[in-house]
């Protein structure tokens, strides 16, 4: 664990040099010049967005470069796909995992490279046999034969780390890694990193956890909106150093906080809890309240229990527990609709799986969730509903040229335009807003926290949830932390970020500074 | 400016347009191909018996695709809808021969109203019962209505044994005497059953593009998560186009055992495999969200005309069975095309 081993034991195996990648309408990596060393641990880090996965994915060969090279071993490469970087010894472990819970660890493994005979019949015996070699190598004692469905999720991970294995990977990418996974799994998965850096493999080590990165990392490299910011040994680097480099001087445009005065508490929610699927509470025992006109941005990492929270709110999950308040009177409604008349209104994180209906036209969208003002009996007045959505448009200057066509033609900015039209033509009291600056591109960014705060400014409560910690910072007017479902920190607007982060850290373990 | 770009971007999206319009009118080009087709090659093909006949017979199969329309829209599948038919011939047979019998040597009996408005209730219970296999207990659409089918049929059967309730006449004593007029009769020389069907598409039409109701059916079968999160009722939105479409199923029941005075528990096997075929030819998409009444009916008729009239031209029973599968085949075909269009049609007018 220590970065002073020097560049003699840890040669570059693999180096990017002037790397840039372009995606419509953004550039993710901007000239990096990124070295791999063997035998160590590489460690990256950046807010999201910073561009480490793209990073990540073109170094897998999902991605390709549109400018600069690769190297490995001073001649150039190109991986044309996945297997091609497969095949030069590198594997990749995505945030997300990639297994099937219906096939055995063994077969998952193994998925696209079985071993056969003859190239038809799947040697069971000999994958069977290299499965429980891998799981001794990395200490679980996890049967090959189990249905991959019936492990946690912390085992499915280190399946996943196995399947990487497999393929006698001697360049190993482990993005965000311990997010799933219980404290003493991490401490057998770094076990099994310190083994496999014994063995020579380099490996890239991607997390937001600071003291985690300090703890196993060899190197540094520090990545911000595509640039990178920093990159060095890690001995002397502190928690400091990284969030100055993570977060820069220059801030980005954001619109400044129009002053106007707070009214009273409108909207409260009391001792919220939630089961999660691992048997600990998604969401434990939270506790807050939002002031008309005031933004409450919610900080945290993945998986820290924010959507949950606002899913709790908006009664998508109906065994959790807890009591909500708007202007101090309880809201008993079980339901969506019956949430949404109380002046409840969220605007989903995911827009295309829960925001939009893509094949319905835009104005059908706008009206979803308001229908029941333009009818009188049963009969829906399309005239009413056309002339209140062509209003909308307006006001919130969606670019558009035809109501009728399909909401899935727009850009993502527009359709986020029009996903929060339809929460506001339900005349909201509380906006719930996750991840409102999701895919979408910088100009739509600024018009959206624009929207915000003069939305704010005419009274409306929001509460918005985000991973952005410059966002939270610039547009809160109070910033409430959340980590591991536990509300862990509340900061009032210009909070120092150093303090955010450290809220927003799972499991504290004390870290001496140097 | 505006007018300079407009002028040098119209002949290439006006043609992307007019191949749009075309494709959007295909299922009634068809109707209308298949109609010459026929009126010029099979002899009485346009005789007034033969047309009455024919939509005598597009209608039954219209009424369970306007029902199949809804359920396929709101993104599920109605398979049951025959034994539906079967089981609602059955009762209705029962009820005008027996009435009621209350088992201490009296027995209730129906006047023709009672009877029809029995009749529906049943096939409305069953429609719900698919509903909440649905969404209470969260059997897939496929498999609940399976269940259904088999279930609504064996209750057919085992209403005779097997066999035939015959000579449904009615009895004017109770006031039934009018059953066989639902089937049979005819107001200003169009069938009666014409009229109901005629009532059924309006009434559908209108739920479908004027009610919020219609609205949630498209946005379930669109984005069920989408819909639910924006406040749609999504239970209650199926558990709707499930009933709407045993309801239907169950007008087609009494229909065919009035027209034919007599019903058999076997009636309206594979009509369920008709009904979804004229939706999908009528432009409804299998995944949900898209499909219209109107073009339901087109296809029905499409379909019913395209059996009568190869029929009538002696074309051989194995034959027109490939040509319907054929038909169907290449309406999907079509639909894709001009999914296609329609996305570049649009991105045109964006961009100019």
């Amino acid at each position: 664990m220590s970065g002073d081993a020097g560049n003699v034991n840890h040669p570059v195996g693999l180096s990017i040099r002037n790397g840039s990648k372009f995606y419509p309408g953004t550039q993710a990596l901007k000239n990096v010049d990124f070295d791999l060393r063997m035998g160590a641990v590489n460690v990256l880090v950046g807010e999201n967005g910073a561009g480490k996965s793209t990073l990540m994915k073109v170094i897998a060969g999902v991605e390709k470069l549109n400018g600069g090279i690769i190297e490995m071993n001073g001649e150039q490469v190109v991986f044309s796909d996945k297997a091609d970087a497969v095949h030069h010894g590198i594997g990749i472990v995505f945030q997300e995992l990639n297994l099937f819970p219906n096939l055995t660890v063994t077969e998952n493994i193994f998925i696209g490279h079985e071993k056969t005979k003859a190239g038809i019949h799947i040697d069971r015996a000999a994958q069977t046999d290299a499965a429980r070699v891998l799981m001794k190598r990395l200490e679980q004692n996890i049967d090959p034969e189990t249905p991959l469905g019936n492990l946690r999720i912390g085992q499915q991970q280190i399946v996943e780390i196995a399947k990487a294995l497999a393929g006698n990977a001697n360049i190993l990418i482990l993005d965000e890694p311990t997010s799933a996974l219980s404290a003493a799994e991490v401490d057998v998965l770094f076990r099994v990193i310190e083994d496999l850096k014994g063995q020579g493999v380099g490996i890239v080590y991607i997390s937001h956890r600071l003291e985690e990165l300090i703890r196993i990392g060899d190197y540094i490299t520090v990545l911000r909106d595509g640039v990178i910011t920093g990159a060095r040994p890690m001995k002397g680097v502190d928690i400091a150093w990284i969030v100055s480099n993570m977060i820069g001087s220059v801030s980005k445009d954001f619109p400044r906080a129009v002053d106007h005065p707070l009214g009273d508490e409108v909207f409260r929610v009391e001792d919220i809890c939630l089961q999660g699927p691992a048997g600990a509470l998604a969401v434990n025992h939270v506790s807050l309240s939002v002031r008309a006109g005031e933004i409450v941005g919610l900080y945290g990492l993945m998986g820290a229990g924010r959507s949950e929270l606002l899913e709790c709110i908006m009664a998508q999950h109906p065994q959790s527990t807890g009591e909500l308040f708007i202007e101090g009177k309880p809201v008993r409604e079980r339901n969506v609709s019956g949430r949404i008349r109380r002046g409840l209104a969220l605007i989903p994180e995911d827009r295309k799986r829960d925001g939009l209906v893509q094949i319905m036209a835009i104005r059908e969208n706008l009206t979803l969730s308001s229908l029941r003002d333009f009818t009188r009996g049963i009969y829906l007045s399309l005239a009413d509903e056309a002339g209140k959505a062509g209003e909308f448009v307006k006001r919130l200057a969606i670019k558009i040229s035809d109501m009728e066509h399909p909401v899935s033609s727009l850009s993502g900015g527009n359709q986020q335009k029009v996903v929060i039209g339809k929460a506001l033509m339900t005349r909201p009291k509380i906006l719930l807003m996750d991840e409102p600056s999701r895919g979408i591109d910088i100009g739509a960014k600024a018009e959206i926290f624009r929207t915000m705060r003069r939305l704010a400014a005419d009274g409306l409560g929001i509460l918005f949830v985000t991973s952005d910690l410059e966002e939270v910072l610039a547009l809160s007017d109070r910033v409430l932390v959340m980590a591991s479902g536990r509300l862990t920190g509340s900061f009032p607007s210009g909070a120092d970020p150093a303090d955010v982060i450290s809220a927003a850290t799972p499991n504290q373990r004390k870290v001496a500074v140097s | 400016m505006s007018s300079i770009t407009t002028n040098t971007k119209a002949p290439a999206s006006g043609r992307s347009s007019t191949l749009l319009l075309l494709l959007k009118m295909r299922t009634l080009l068809a109707l209308f191909l298949v109609f010459l087709f026929f009126a010029v090659m099979a002899p009485n093909f346009l005789s007034a018996a033969n047309v009455l006949i024919i939509s005598k017979h597009v209608a039954l199969n219209a009424f369970l695709a306007i029902g199949m329309t809804f359920v396929i829209i709101a993104g599920g599948i109605d398979l049951s809808v025959g034994s539906i038919v079967g089981l609602c011939a059955m009762v209705a047979g029962y009820l005008v021969l027996y009435g009621i019998d209350l088992g201490i040597g009296w027995s209730i009996q129906f006047n023709t109203i009672e009877i029809c408005l029995i009749v529906l209730v049943v096939g409305a219970l069953i429609g719900v019962l698919n509903g909440l296999l649905i969404t209470k207990l969260n059997v897939a659409p496929f498999i609940a209505t399976l269940g259904t089918l088999y279930v609504a049929r064996g209750a057919a059967l085992l209403f005779s044994d097997g066999r035939t309730f015959p000579n449904l006449n009615g009895n004017p004593e109770y006031g039934s005497a009018s059953f066989p007029w639902i089937g049979v009769g005819s107001l200003l020389g169009i069938p009666v059953a014409i009229w109901i069907l005629a009532a059924v598409a309006v009434i559908a039409a209108y739920i479908a593009t004027r009610t919020p109701l219609g609205r949630h059916i498209y946005a379930v079968g669109g984005n069920e998560r989408g819909a639910a999160l924006s406040g749609v009722n999504v239970g209650r939105v199926k558990i709707f186009v499930y009933m709407f479409s045993g309801l239907c199923a169950a007008l087609v029941g009494l229909i065919i055992a009035s027209q034919l005075q007599a019903s058999h528990p076997a009636t309206g096997e594979t009509f369920e495999l008709n009904a979804i075929a004229a939706a999908v030819l009528g432009g409804t998409s299998m995944s949900g969200g898209r499909g219209r009444i109107g073009g339901t009916l087109i296809g029905a008729f499409v379909i019913g005309i395209l059996a009568d009239g190869l029929i009538m031209m002696g074309v051989s029973a194995f034959w027109q069975t490939v040509i319907k599968g054929m038909v169907i085949i290449a309406a999907v075909v079509i639909d894709q095309f001009q999914q296609k269009i329609q996305a570049r049609v649009i991105l045109h007018q964006q961009t100019s």
